[in-house]
C-alpha cells in the first residue's frame, strides 16, 4: 500500500532536523520526521563509563550500530573498513535528537568574524576558506529564538569578545564548581576574560522540565532528569503535538527520488522491518550530519544527476572539518575534584582570533568531569606512569586533582578533506557507506600549537605543579569527528558551493540540506547552536517562500 | 582477601568437569576443562600475572583480585571477539618468550623478572618466533588499556570487583546520585 503523500520528509532527527520539523509542523505542513535509531527516555541510559556516547570501548549506548561501517583512507592512502566505536569512525549518536541527547551542551555562537574569515585574513593557501553568504547579524535573532525555545543557562556578560547580543540567556549558570573557582582568579591574573559557559542545559525550571542535579553523568549520557535540553525534549514533542509531524524511527534512508524534471519527488527508505518504503513528498530536508547527508545525496543517482544531487560541480562531500582539540592537563597539591556535574563550567575566548602567525583560533574550557578510565587515557605522556605501582600512586594521588583546559581549534577547510560513497562497502540494508578520506592544513597544527601553550600557562598560574600538554599528532590524517561540519557548504556561487544562503541545494527546486554540513568553516567553538540557528533560518524562509503543492509527476 | 565467588565457581566448576569426566562422558577433553568462556588455564595464569604487574596489589587490592581476567574473557566472546586470534597468540607468546629468557612460564617467574620482562615488551625488545607476526609493544598496549578497563571500568562488565577501582579513588557509591532506579542488568552467562 502506498504511503499518503506528505508536504516534507525530513531525513535526521538532530539538533538540525528536529527544529525542521517543528517550524514546518508549526506552519501547517504534513511532516514525517525520520530517524535510524530509537527515541530513547533518560533511563535508557545506563550511566556505563565503558559504554557511551563519549567513550565507548564497549560499544556506545545510542547508536549506530556495526550494521553502519565506514572506509577510512589515513594520510597514507591507508583504507580500513571500521566500527562506530572506533574512533576514526567520526560517530554522532543515531537516536531522536541526534547527538543532542547526550552532549555536553555547550551552546556558543560563533563570533561575528568567524562568517567573513576570508576577508578578514585573506586567502589561505591549500585551503578553501570562504565567507559565509550570511552575516552574524542574519543569525542573531535565531540564536536568540534557538536560546530561549530550546533552553540555555550560563552567563557571557564577562566575554568582552562576545558578539553583540539583543536579549541575555534565559536561565543564570550554574553555581561555580571548584574548577571554576580555581581557574577564574587565575584567569584575570593573566589579563584573560574568564566567564560562564553558555549551556543547553537547565540550571533553573524551564520549559516544564527540572533543573540540572549537577551529578557525575553528563557529556556522552542522555540526563536522567532531563535537564539537558535537545530537539528530543524540546522541538520534536513540540512537532508532534501540532498533528502535523509524524516521527518513524528505525528508518534508513536509501536515497532521495527524482522525476525527469529534476525534482524530488519521495525518499525511499528502510523501515523497522526492513521493507523498502517510498514516502512522496514535495520537499525533502536531509539533516542527517555531515557525513550522512553527503552520503545520502551522492547515493541519489539517477539519468539526471549521474554523480549525485547538487553534485554537479564536485562540490558534495568537500570540506569535511571538525575541530583540532588541543589543551593541557595539569596535576595540583590541592584538591580540585568535587564530584560537581557537569564540570565543565568556565571559558575564555581571548584566542579565537587576532592571534600571532596563523588563521583564526578558538575557545580555551575546562573539561567535563571525568571517569576513572577517562582520566587514565587522558592523561598520559612523558612523566606519567602508565603501569606498575608507580600507575597505581599517580591516580590514588593525582585523580582528584587533575584539571584539564582545551578547546576546539577551528580547522581550516581543506578541498580534499572529503566524504564519498564507498565503491565496494555496503552497510546492512545494501546502502553504500561513507568513505571519509583526506588531510588537515598545516595551519591546524600552527593554532593547536599557539593554544596548547596558552592552556599551559593559565593551568601554571592557577597552580599546577606538573602540566602535561596534548602532543596534536592528526595533521597527516582526516578530519571529522562529532563535530563535523562543511561537506555541503553554504554559498553565493553554485560553482563554490552546494546550498544557497537559505540551504536549498543550488540547481534542485526542493531538496534542503539543514546540519551542520552546511556550514563553511566550523567557528572556534563547539557548533550545535550554530547549527540550530540555522535551521530556523533557513525553516523561516522555507515556509516564507513555500508555493504550495506542485504537480505530482 | 576474601575467597572470591569467582574461584569457588571457578573450583565448582572444575569439580562438575571432572565428574563429568569420570562419569564417562565425552564431552570434556583436557582442552576445554577451562572455566573461562575463551581462556584456557594457562592462558588465564598468565594473563593474571601480567595484569598483576599492571595493576599490582599493595594496600590496595591489584588487577587479578578484581576480576581484570573475568573482564577480559567475557569481551572477548563480546564486543571483543575481533581479538580473540590476538590474545591467543599473544599470550602463548608472553610464556614462549618467557621460557627463552629464563626457562620457565611468565606466572612462574618471580615478581621483579616479570616487571622486567614487561618492560622489554613496552620497548618491543623480546625474543620469540610469535613476535615476528604480532608487534609486542602494541599487544603489551592492548595489555594495558583492558586492564585499565576492567579495573576501573564498570563492575557490570565483570571487572573491578567491589567497585575496587573506584573506592581506592574514594570515589563514593552508589556512583549516580538520586538514581531513582537502580541499575539492573542480567549477568551474562556463558
Amino acid at each position: 500500500m502506498a504511503l499518503k503523500h506528505v508536504n516534507a520528509v525530513i531525513v535526521g532527527s538532530g539538533a538540525g532536523g528536529g527544529i525542521v520539523a517543528k517550524e514546518l509542523a508549526e506552519a501547517g505542513f504534513s511532516v514525517v520526521l525520520l530517524e535510524r535509531g530509537k527515541w530513547f527516555t533518560p533511563f535508557d541510559d545506563r550511566k556505563d563509563d565503558l559504554r557511551n556516547q563519549r567513550t565507548c570501548v564497549l560499544g556506545n549506548s545510542f547508536g549506530p550500530d556495526s550494521r553502519s561501517p565506514r572506509v577510512y583512507v589515513d594520510g597514507s592512502g591507508h583504507e580500513q573498513v571500521v566500527d562506530p566505536r572506533h574512533w576514526a569512525y567520526s560517530n554522532n549518536a543515531a537516536c531522536v535528537g541526534g547527538g543532542t541527547l547526550s552532549y555536553g551542551a555547550m551552546a556558543w555562537r560563533f563570533m561575528e568574524d568567524d562568517f567573513r574569515l576570508r576577508s578578514k585574513y585573506g586567502a589561505v593557501p591549500g585551503s578553501t576558506l570562504d565567507d559565509w553568504p550570511i552575516t552574524y547579524s542574519d543569525l542573531e535573532p535565531y540564536y536568540e529564538k534557538a536560546e530561549w525555545e530550546i533552553g540555555v543557562s550560563g552567563d557571557d556578560s564577562g566575554n568582552i569578545f562576545r558578539a553583540p547580543r539583543r536579549k541575555p540567556l534565559p536561565m543564570p549558570p550554574l553555581p561555580p564548581n571548584r574548577d571554576f573557582q580555581i581557574l577564574e582568579p587565575a584567569a584575570k591574573r593573566l589579563g584573560l576574560h574568564p566567564f560562564h559557559i553558555p549551556m543547553l542545559r537547565n540550571s533553573v525550571p524551564y520549559n516544564g522540565r527540572g533543573a540540572c542535579m549537577r551529578c557525575r553523568w553528563c557529556v556522552g549520557h542522555a540526563c536522567e532528569v532531563d535537564a539537558k535540553c535537545g530537539t528530543q525534549n524540546t522541538a520534536i514533542p513540540r512537532a508532534i503535538q501540532t498533528g502535523n509531524c509524524e516521527l518513524r524511527t528505525e528508518c534508513i534512508a536509501k536515497e532521495i527520488l527524482t522525476n525527469a524534471l529534476g525534482r524530488a519527488t519521495a525518499v525511499a527508505y528502510f523501515d523497522s522491518d526492513g521493507r523498502l518504503q517510498e514516502q512522496s513528498c514535495d520537499l525533502v530536508v536531509a539533516s542527517c550530519s555531515a557525513v550522512e547527508s553527503p552520503r545520502l545525496l551522492l547515493n541519489s543517482k539517477s539519468r539526471m544527476f549521474p554523480n549525485g544531487l547538487g553534485n554537479r560541480y564536485d562540490w558534495v562531500g568537500r570540506n569535511l572539518q571538525g575541530h583540532a582539540y588541543t589543551g593541557a592537563a595539569g596535576l595540583f597539591e590541592e584538591e580540585t575534584y568535587d564530584d560537581l556535574g557537569p564540570g565543565a563550567s568556565i571559558a575564555i575566548c581571548d584566542f579565537n582570533h587576532n592571534n600571532p602567525g596563523f588563521v583564526a583560533g578558538g575557545l580555551l574550557a575546562n573539561e567535563f568531569l571525568r571517569s576513572p578510565y577517562q582520566v587514565v587515557t587522558g592523561i598520559s605522556g612523558e612523566g606519567i606512569p602508565r603501569w606498575g605501582a608507580a600507575h597505581k600512586d599517580f591516580m590514588r594521588r593525582y585523580f582528584r586533582r587533575n584539571m584539564t583546559v582545551m578547546g576546539p581549534m577551528q580547522e581550516m577547510p581543506v578541498f580534499d578533506s572529503r566524504v564519498q560513497v564507498d565503491p565496494k562497502v555496503k552497510d546492512a540494508w545494501g546502502i553504500p557507506v561513507a568513505r571519509i578520506s583526506g588531510r588537515h592544513h598545516q595551519n591546524d597544527l600552527l593554532g593547536t600549537n599557539f593554544m596548547t601553550e596558552k592552556a599551559v600557562s593559565w593551568l601554571k598560574e592557577a597552580g599546577a605543579i606538573q602540566t602535561i600538554p596534548f602532543k596534536w599528532t592528526f595533521l597527516g590524517i582526516p578530519s571529522g569527528g562529532q563535530h563535523q561540519a562543511g561537506t555541503c557548504r553554504m554559498g553565493n556561487d553554485p560553482k563554490t558551493s552546494v546550498v544557497d544562503k537559505y540551504c536549498r541545494v543550488h540547481d534542485m527546486e526542493n531538496v534542503y540540506v539543514i546540519d551542520g554540513s552546511v556550514h563553511p568553516n566550523n567557528g572556534g567553538f563547539n557548533p550545535v547552536l550554530t547549527i540550530m540557528a540555522v535551521a530556523y533560518h533557513a525553516s523561516e524562509n522555507l515556509v516564507k517562500t513555500w508555493k504550495g503543492i506542485y504537480g505530482r509527476g | 582477601m576474601p575467597p572470591s565467588s569467582h574461584l569457588n565457581r571457578r573450583a565448582f566448576l572444575q569439580a562438575a568437569l571432572a565428574a563429568a569426566a569420570a562419569a564417562g562422558s565425552n564431552v570434556a577433553c583436557s582442552r576445554n576443562r577451562s572455566p573461562w568462556r575463551f581462556f584456557s588455564l594457562d592462558e588465564a595464569r598468565a594473563l593474571a600475572a601480567v595484569a598483576d604487574q599492571i595493576i599490582p596489589p599493595d594496600q590496595d587490592p591489584g588487577a587479578s583480585w578484581a576480576g581484570v581476567v573475568n573482564y577480559i574473557d567475557r569481551q572477548l566472546i563480546g564486543p571483543y571477539e575481533n581479538l580473540q586470534d590476538t590474545y591467543r597468540r599473544g599470550l602463548a607468546g608472553i610464556d614462549e618468550s618467557s621460557r627463552q629468557l629464563y626457562g620457565k612460564l611468565f606466572a612462574d617467574l618471580a615478581s621483579e623478572k616479570q616487571e622486567d620482562l614487561l618492560h622489554r615488551f613496552e620497548d618491543g625488545k623480546v625474543p620469540g618466533s610469535t613476535w615476528n607476526q604480532l608487534s609486542p609493544k602494541s599487544f603489551f598496549a592492548l595489555l594495558v588499556d583492558h586492564t585499565m578497563q576492567g579495573f576501573y571500568g564498570d563492575p557490570r562488565h565483570g571487572g573491578n570487583r567491589d567497585r575496587i577501582g573506584w573506592k581506592m579513588l574514594n570515589l563514593p557509591y552508589p556512583p549516580v546520585r538520586g538514581r531513582i532506579r537502580p541499575d539492573q542488568f542480567k549477568p551474562r552467562s556463558g
